[in-house]
């Protein structure tokens, strides 16, 4: 137990001398959250003040391009910029001036009412055959059917892309409805004012969110990115752990540890000791950040309210993997060269397979296979179950089992390659 | 007190073996040098002494202790200076001696007096809460020779422990060992300095392409060795003087 205490305490005095190394893991995590969540918030909120500008070429000028202006304005997301000319949007859209043109069409607005007239008329006519048997009525000529036209930036993610479509496809099905539910008043009654058809919605959707206390759990931005990017930046603790062991293999103090009556088993807790302490702090200051910072630049607040013992619980253990891995690292690599740029990327990956920057259920079959062995993916699930789905211990317990088991498993890896790597 | 038998060591990949079938005794209380050239194979034999590698063949014991047996009690026995620093540079002296001495199972007063006094006798006791980084070659080195003694072990190994520093701290850390040794501490030491390991020890061996050439006293030595006049002469007569550069 002294030599473990030694050992921490040894670990702490190389680390607080080191001023820099504590700025980058206290203070690049903040930055790092700080910086993702108001990315993200303005990505997704409805009202913003950022605004997307678009362009507009409208050569129908009737109802159709109206209500389109009407539902593209009611996104609050765009800022609308009419242009005459269809090559002249399409040059700045290609150019990546602009994220998006649409071109509505010449007589959009009168083709759709002809369009539709025609059909109604027609069904009209039918009924009209069968109880009259009246015979010999006009060919009607067809009318082409109308295009409008989307250019986007060929840089503008895809998910934007499907969401204007979206937007543009579910606009023009409600103009087409309306317009035959106003085709057949104008066919069956002279009288425009008598209600026939009611036009408003039947079917509408609820979302039904978690309840707590007879409140709703609403989760924002901060709710989501806080514990993500908290994870993050505790998994790189594996950079700077790793260079701290191969620092010390370099320096020649580990050859003397070899020597001394002392495990590596012991060596290795002193750094367990002292960083996991580090990756608490680094987890306190995080939720400051969501708590008060966050707030305080416009950004929803992060809402830990009877939450915090269970979360820590989460970061302990979180800590405790990515300690782990960071020892293992250390062990196996020989130069600062291999440890750094490895540790830097692999966490990455392990982000990413995860489920911290794309959900894992929109991931393929295989990368959701691959995110179940992610360290990081039993982490983010565990803070998902505190901070989003109302959970207790039991539910973050296979995950921080899961998350212990892959310490005892880094930790025992790293002792018995370390055992072995000196057997010459 | 060390008593070594037929051991041999052959690295993973080698063709040759960097110590073969080497037989050595060495007594309590002997101040015992090991010369050869580069690449003769003392590095790897004393790192076998130490527990850093396993030897290939053959076995050794330090006091009756045996590596395989006795790993830990060994460790306990034994001191290393190794060639390098073996030091942590931002934090100060006293605190890498304080860290090095606990992971003896040193602990408290006790501790701090042995590290205080053997600063004291080493020079350094002015500059103990300073940073190593701001030391001298010099003065690495003789905090390096502490790091290894403050559990006061029976057999120290030193591995070129005045490479690189002035005469004031050669002279310095040659009469701490001489105290040590006088105090009961057998001194294993390697060193390309012939002049220094021939007034310094009681006897020498000189190995050569991981054998053991010839041992005994150095004054003996010369005196066997015909127009030698000291011992770098014998050592030059033994190994020859071709370049021993090893990539």
């Amino acid at each position: 137990m002294h030599k473990l205490w030694a050992s921490t305490y040894k670990e702490f005095l190389l680390l607080s001398r080191d001023i820099g190394g504590i700025a980058i893991l206290f203070i690049m995590p903040l930055v790092l959250i700080v910086t993702i969540t108001l990315i993200q918030d303005s990505t997704f909120k409805t009202v913003s003040d950022a605004k997307i500008p678009i362009l507009i070429v409208d050569n129908d000028k009737g109802n159709v391009s109206k209500t389109i202006f009407e539902g593209l304005e009611g996104y609050d997301s765009f800022e609308i910029i009419q242009k005459n000319e269809e090559i002249e949007a399409k040059e700045l859209v290609f150019s990546g001036a602009y994220q998006l043109a649409v071109v509505i069409p010449e007589k959009l607005s009168s083709d759709l009412e002809r369009k539709i007239n025609q059909n109604v008329e027609g069904i009209i006519e039918k009924f009209a055959l069968d109880e009259d048997e009246v015979s010999g009525s006009e060919t009607i000529a067809p009318i082409p059917s109308k295009e409008v036209k989307l250019y986007f930036d060929p840089a503008a993610q895809l998910s934007f892309k499907t969401s204007v479509k979206n937007g543009i496809d579910k606009m023009i099905s409600q103009i087409e409805t309306k317009s035959i539910y106003k085709a057949f008043q104008a066919q069956i009654s002279d009288d425009p004012s008598e209600l026939i058809f009611e036009t408003d919605k039947f079917i509408t959707f609820k979302e039904i969110m978690p309840v707590k206390d007879n409140k709703e759990i609403i989760p924002n931005s901060v709710q989501h990115n806080v514990p993500a990017w908290t994870l993050f930046a505790i998994f790189f603790i594996i950079v700077p752990l790793s260079i701290n062991i191969v620092k010390e293999k370099s320096q020649g103090t580990f050859v003397r540890l070899r020597t001394n009556p002392v495990s590596y088993a012991t060596v290795l807790g002193g750094k367990t000791v002292l960083y996991l302490a580090v990756c608490m702090i680094q987890f306190v200051l995080m939720l400051l950040v969501g708590v008060y910072f966050l707030p305080a630049i416009g950004l929803p607040q992060l809402d830990i309210s009877g939450k915090l013992p269970l979360l820590f619980v989460v970061a302990f253990f979180a800590g405790l993997a990515a300690i782990g891995l960071g020892l293992l690292l250390g062990t196996i690599a020989k130069t600062q060269e291999q440890s750094a740029p490895f540790g830097a990327t692999f966490v990455v990956i392990l982000a990413a397979i995860g489920g911290v920057w794309v959900p894992v259920f929109i991931m393929p079959k295989f990368m959701q296979v691959l995110s179940n062995i992610s360290p990081m993916n039993w982490g983010l699930n565990a803070f998902y179950d505190v901070f989003l789905r109302n959970g207790s211990f039991l539910d973050i317990l296979p995950e921080i089992s899961l998350l212990l088991l892959f310490f005892i498993l880094t930790i025992g890896f790293a002792i018995i390659y370390n055992q072995k790597k000196n057997a010459v | 007190m060390i008593s070594i038998q037929q051991i041999s060591k052959q690295y993973k990949g080698a063709e040759h073996f960097s110590v073969s079938n080497l037989d050595l005794s060495i007594e309590s209380q002997e101040i015992f040098g090991l010369l050869g050239p580069n690449g003769a194979g003392k590095t790897t034999l004393i790192s076998m002494l130490c527990a850093l590698i396993q030897p290939t063949s053959g076995t050794f014991s330090i006091d009756g202790l045996t590596y395989k047996k006795h790993k830990n009690q060994l460790k306990q026995l034994i001191g290393i200076v190794p060639q390098e620093y073996a030091l942590y540079p931002s934090l100060t002296a006293f605190e890498n001696l304080k860290y090095f001495g606990s992971m003896y199972g040193l602990k408290g007063k006790a501790l701090d007096e042995k590290i205080n006094s053997a600063l004291e006798h080493l020079g350094l006791l002015q500059f103990a809460h300073k940073k190593i980084e701001t030391f001298s070659g010099g003065m690495k080195r003789r905090i390096n020779l502490i790091a290894s003694i403050l559990h006061e072990p029976k057999v120290l190994f030193l591995d070129e422990p005045t490479v690189g520093v002035d005469v004031q701290s050669k002279n310095v850390i040659i009469e701490f060992l001489q105290a040590l040794n006088k105090k009961g501490t057998t001194i294993i030491y390697t060193s390309h300095h012939l002049n220094e390991a021939e007034s310094f020890c009681t006897r020498v061996a000189i190995i050569d392409h991981g054998q053991l050439v010839v041992k005994g006293e150095p004054k003996a030595l010369i005196a066997q060795q015909e127009g030698a006049h000291n011992l770098e002469d014998v050592f030059l007569s033994i190994t020859g003087k071709a370049l021993r550069d090893h990539a």
